[in-house]
């Protein structure tokens, strides 16, 4: 009876065996297949995010200010006017104008940031302080060092300060992680103060704000470009930064 | 013949049945044992409130007079914080170093390599002013920030220069840079939050930056006449006046072209840190300079 019932359970040990051999590259390939498909849609979420603002032509065309490198070999930077439809929302605006931005100037040698970098997000917050969020390209491949991480971080702060008024602040994201320098110079855990005039005003939040470098030899810029800026509700965001970096 | 066989079979399936019974009564025994122990040590370990202090973490606050609390692990022996008036003690920190070569130029010029080179013939200059020269990295390491800020935060008296090449910027230029005005941190009893140690000390960097800058710019034609602002990490965290210079660039083809620079920035920042030395005044905890 014993020996019976040892054979049965051996037996049925024996079949379970068998199926799961054959059962198991059915498995696999069948996970493979489901992971291939995850990838695919992650690559195409990420395309969709880092899809250009469409430019809509039927807003009104205004003279952007942009900056670029002055080709000195100074680290200062020299505005270029360009014209763009913008929108009158503040984060599609600075969208629009980062994304010009990163697109580059005519002359290459004038990048001041990395041409494989792109905006992933931009939020504002109601206080005025935007999220500028920034693929690892940013990180990686500008240039190390004070000058060029500096050239980098303010190309975008003057950019924004003379184009969109209601940004106050920027924060930096690389992935939508709060990193501890841009390069291995650059603080980036901080704030950077991008509205110059009303923040002398009214002094920065919570994070230690860091004023942009102003080489003596660089003009400021004047008055913001003269756009119709509509009040609209202002984005939260929905990524919160990281705590910050330490190795 | 067959039957026997089977019979073998048999008779070792049963053993190996009553083995394994056995077996696994064994280590079932086994492990509520071992279950049992680890609660009873487990319970007599949480008796005493275990409280170990954080060692890597870096300290969250400074007092505003400069005490000796020397973080551990440190590249080298830092002397004792002796409190003696005025600047006594300059800190060198050569940037980057171990996995982090920093800039990287396209001959082959790192830049972690050489401003160890630089560090020590500014070191050397700076002890023929009479200074004591205390160095973040003696060779291949990469002490973190806040371990480089730590050893110029122990000391009283200390100046603290931190030496970059860049991988921008006109050949054969120098520049000095203190850090961005950090806006002034509400008065934490008379301690200096760590993540803005620098905030009382801005006043007196910029003194020292314009000083150095100055030197560098009759030494280094092109380069500015004076301090750039910039949000250096490195200066962040130092409780101390606190410059970065950085030399251009690791473009250059020969590296002898910026080995030709380092006697002229060893003279520039020794001279500036001695002409800084009748301005240096231990600030004040509200975050004003002297």
């Amino acid at each position: 009876m014993t020996a019976r019932w040892i054979r049965w359970v051996v037996g049925v040990l024996c079949v379970a065996v068998i199926v799961g051999a054959i059962y198991f590259p059915i498995l696999r390939r069948r996970l493979q297949a489901a992971a291939k498909l995850q990838q695919q849609t992650a690559e195409q979420a990420r395309r969709e995010l880092t899809q250009a603002v469409p430019i809509n032509p039927g807003e009104p065309r205004v003279k952007a200010r942009l900056f670029w490198a002055s080709g000195n070999d100074d680290g200062t930077l020299v505005d270029s006017t360009v014209e763009l439809p913008l929108s009158s929302d503040p984060v599609l605006r600075s969208k629009q104008v980062l994304n010009t931005l990163l697109a580059g100037p005519v002359d290459a040698d004038l990048r001041t940031l990395p041409p494989d970098a792109v905006l992933l997000a931009f939020y504002l917050l109601p206080d005025g302080t935007a999220i500028a969020d920034f693929s690892e390209p940013l990180a990686t491949a500008t240039p190390s060092g004070i000058q060029s991480e500096q050239m980098a971080v303010d190309s975008i702060t003057r950019t924004l300060e003379a184009n969109v008024p209601k940004v106050q602040r920027l924060k930096i994201l690389i992935h939508g992680q709060e990193v501890e320098t841009l390069a291995g110079h650059l603080d980036l855990t901080g704030t950077f103060l991008v509205n110059t005039k009303n923040a002398l005003m009214a002094p920065g939040a919570t994070a230690p704000a860091v004023a942009p470098t102003t080489p003596p030899n660089a003009e400021k810029p004047p008055a913001p470009a003269p756009a119709a800026d509509k009040p609209s509700p202002a984005t939260t965001p929905s990524a919160k930064p990281g705590s910050p970096k330490r190795d | 013949m067959l039957l026997d066989v089977e019979n073998i079979a048999r008779m070792k399936q049963r053993a190996c049945v009553r083995n394994g019974f056995r077996m696994g009564a064994l280590f079932f025994l086994l492990v509520s044992g071992a279950v049992a122990l680890s609660f009873s040590s487990s319970a007599a370990s949480q008796t005493p409130p275990a409280a170990p202090p954080a060692q890597s973490a870096a300290p969250q606050a400074l007092p505003t007079t400069p005490a000796p609390a020397a973080p551990q692990g440190l590249p080298q022996t830092i002397p004792p914080a002796v409190p003696r008036a005025g600047l006594n003690v300059v800190i060198l920190d050569p940037a980057h170093g171990g996995t982090d070569p920093g800039a990287r130029g396209t001959g082959g010029i790192r830049e972690s390599e050489i401003v160890l080179d630089f560090a020590a013939q500014v070191r050397r200059a700076l002890e023929a002013q009479g200074f004591q020269v205390v160095q973040t990295r003696q060779g291949n390491e990469d002490p973190s920030f806040d371990d480089r800020s730590a050893i110029a935060n122990a000391q009283s008296g200390a100046v603290f220069i931190t030496l970059h090449i860049a991988s921008t910027g006109l050949p054969g230029t120098a520049r000095v840079y203190v850090n961005s005005d950090l806006p002034a941190s509400a008065d934490a009893g008379g301690l200096i939050p760590w993540d803005r140690a620098q905030t009382p000390f801005q006043g007196l960097s910029r003194k020292l930056g314009d000083l150095v800058q100055g030197l560098l710019a009759q030494r280094f034609k092109g380069s500015p006449s004076t301090a750039q602002t910039a949000a250096v990490r490195q200066l962040r965290t130092t409780a101390a006046p606190a410059i970065a210079v950085e030399i251009s660039s690791v473009v250059v083809e020969n590296r002898a072209d910026l080995d030709r620079m380092a006697p002229g920035v060893a003279d520039a920042i020794a001279s500036g840190v001695a002409a800084f030395r009748p301005s240096y005044v231990v600030p004040t905890a509200t975050g004003g300079t002297p």
